[in-house]
């Protein structure tokens, strides 16, 4: 390997390590990808695909800002992914819908949009809550046990794994090398470059982007950073392709632009990826079927569960590391949501070597200390 | 296209979008529809594309039909019974039928 071959290496090639690589190969980086193999625990490969705004940000209002600016540029990302690879990711942005099943879930549910809506300084969008006759205009086949929902006209989706495809093939026609089963064990630092060691070699690189999701929390303190992470399982249940019935996608269930039916907001502490807890799936199910009827017949195909990549308090870290400049942390739930800012706005920063605080500073780990925070 | 290496056994009457056709007892759906000539038995939820029962032992999912008003069952696991309802399904299923 030639000494310096690489202005940046990103470790992890999930969605958030390959929309910062290709964002870093727009900017001129000669750019490596270090990644696990194909049996990897990838949320990337398991996840339900919403580019998703109403409710984002209540205990840290920047947050809301930040995914508004992702939901604002995904369409451009899109363009630009399609120009670049002739693939259509089949992103949507028909506003969306959280639906609830009493008239106290619908209270509960417009108390949390007026604190959320309420913190000092939180961007203003427009989230509405609608009741039963004004849902059921936009959305004809909910059952009568919907008492209304709120509704976000920002809120979309995707297609998620053409996206993590999608991202691959612009990142090879952009000359990023992809080294697959080349999981990073150690990091160090000498005469101002990085060394990533793996058991097939040691890769040198001016700069390093830590995208590794959850390992990230073992990766980070290696550069002098830190990510402290809460891993947790969410489940999906799929059903067959069914002609399009669902307009708009809701946070629980949303139709794929290829007629299959997505269902699953669950959350556990199991970091298991390979267990499925059928209740779990069963009360998936009949939420789905109360709000709409005609998914009784519906026959479901697949199930299966996913870890998220999840940051002790769900909100991303965005930083560079003091004691080792040039290593950043990039490290997300909702890598969806924010693939495009990652890729247009996270990406340049990481090329010119600073973070601007005033767009990603409130997601610093520093926040976790406390002390620090004074 | 297909032909019965014997005629012998006891046969009954099930009926494809409301055609009857014979079948042996113990065919299975996507047998009987084979050897009554039908040479699709679905079209392709996205692109449309004819398809027709393949493997015939439960793993290709090619043989999906509506049994009885139940949707995308494998026609090549189930045993004809008299009288059955099978329709063939044409791009994707409409929910709620
Ligand atoms: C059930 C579920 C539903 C979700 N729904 C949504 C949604 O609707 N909208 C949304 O925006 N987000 C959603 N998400 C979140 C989204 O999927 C994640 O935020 C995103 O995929 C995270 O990407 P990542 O690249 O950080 O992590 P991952 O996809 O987990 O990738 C991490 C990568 O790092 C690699 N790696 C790990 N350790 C090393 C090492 N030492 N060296 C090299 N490589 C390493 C792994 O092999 C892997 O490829 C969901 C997640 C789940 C699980
Ligand atoms: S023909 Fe293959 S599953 Fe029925």
């Amino acid at each position: 390997m030639l000494k310096d071959a690489y202005d940046v290496a990103v470790v992890g090639g999930g969605l958030v390590g390959v929309a910062t690589a290709w964002g870093l190969a727009r900017e001129g980086c000669r750019v490596v990808v270090l990644d696990e193999g194909d049996r990897a625990v990838r949320a990337s490969r398991g996840n339900f695909a919403l580019v998703w705004v109403q409710s984002k940000g209540y205990g840290l209002a920047p947050y809301a800002g930040w995914t508004v600016r992702s939901s604002e540029a995904w369409a451009g990302f899109a363009e630009t992914l399609k120009q670049e690879t002739g693939l259509d990711v089949c992103f949507q942005r028909p506003g969306g819908f959280h639906l609830a099943l009493s008239e106290a879930e619908l209270q509960a549910r417009a108390d949390a949009l007026k604190r959320l809506h309420n913190q000092p300084g939180i961007v203003q969008y427009k989230a509405e809550i609608l009741d039963h006759a004004a849902v059921k205009r936009m959305l004809p086949d909910i059952g009568p046990e919907v008492a209304g929902g709120s509704y976000c006209p920002l809120d979309g989706h995707v297609n998620s794994l053409r996206l993590f495809r999608t991202l691959h093939t612009a990142l090879n026609a952009r000359g990023v090398t992809y080294l697959p089963d080349h999981r990073v064990e150690a990091i160090t630092r000498e005469g101002g470059e990085f060394q990533l060691v793996t058991a097939r070699g040691t890769i040198t690189a001016g700069k390093v982007a830590l995208a590794a999701g959850n390992a990230n929390m073992r990766l980070a303190p290696m550069v002098g950073l830190e990510a402290p992470m809460l891993p947790e399982r969410g489940q999906i249940v799929v059903t067959e392709r069914l002609r399009p019935f669902l307009h708009h996608p809701v946070v629980t269930l949303r139709q794929t632009d290829e007629g299959t039916v997505m269902i699953g907001d669950s959350r556990e502490e199991s970091t298991d990826p390979r267990g499925l807890t059928i209740g779990v799936s069963a009360t998936e199910a009949s939420r789905a079927v109360r709000m709409f009827p005609l998914l009784a017949s519906a026959n479901v195909v697949r199930t299966w569960s996913a870890i998220r990549v999840m940051t002790q308090d769900g909100f991303p870290i965005y930083d560079q590391s003091e004691s080792h400049p040039g290593a950043f942390t990039v490290c997300c739930h909702s890598g969806v949501t924010l693939a495009a800012n990652h890729a247009l706005t996270v990406a340049p920063m990481i090329a010119r070597g600073a973070l601007d605080a005033s767009l990603v500073g409130p997601f610093s780990a520093r926040r976790f200390h406390v002390q620090a925070a004074g | 296209m297909f032909k019965r290496l014997g005629d012998t056994g006891a046969t009954l009457t099930l009926t494809v979008d409301g055609k009857p056709i014979r079948a042996r007892i113990g065919d299975t759906v996507a047998a009987a529809m084979l050897a009554a000539g039908i040479d699709h038995c679905r079209t392709t939820p996205v692109s449309g594309a004819p398809r027709a029962p393949y493997c015939l032992m439960g793993v290709c999912f090619e043989c999906l039909v509506t049994v009885d008003g139940v949707g995308s069952r494998q026609g090549c696991l189930v045993p004809v019974a008299e009288g059955m309802k099978v329709e063939t399904q044409l791009g994707k299923r409409e929910a709620g039928r």
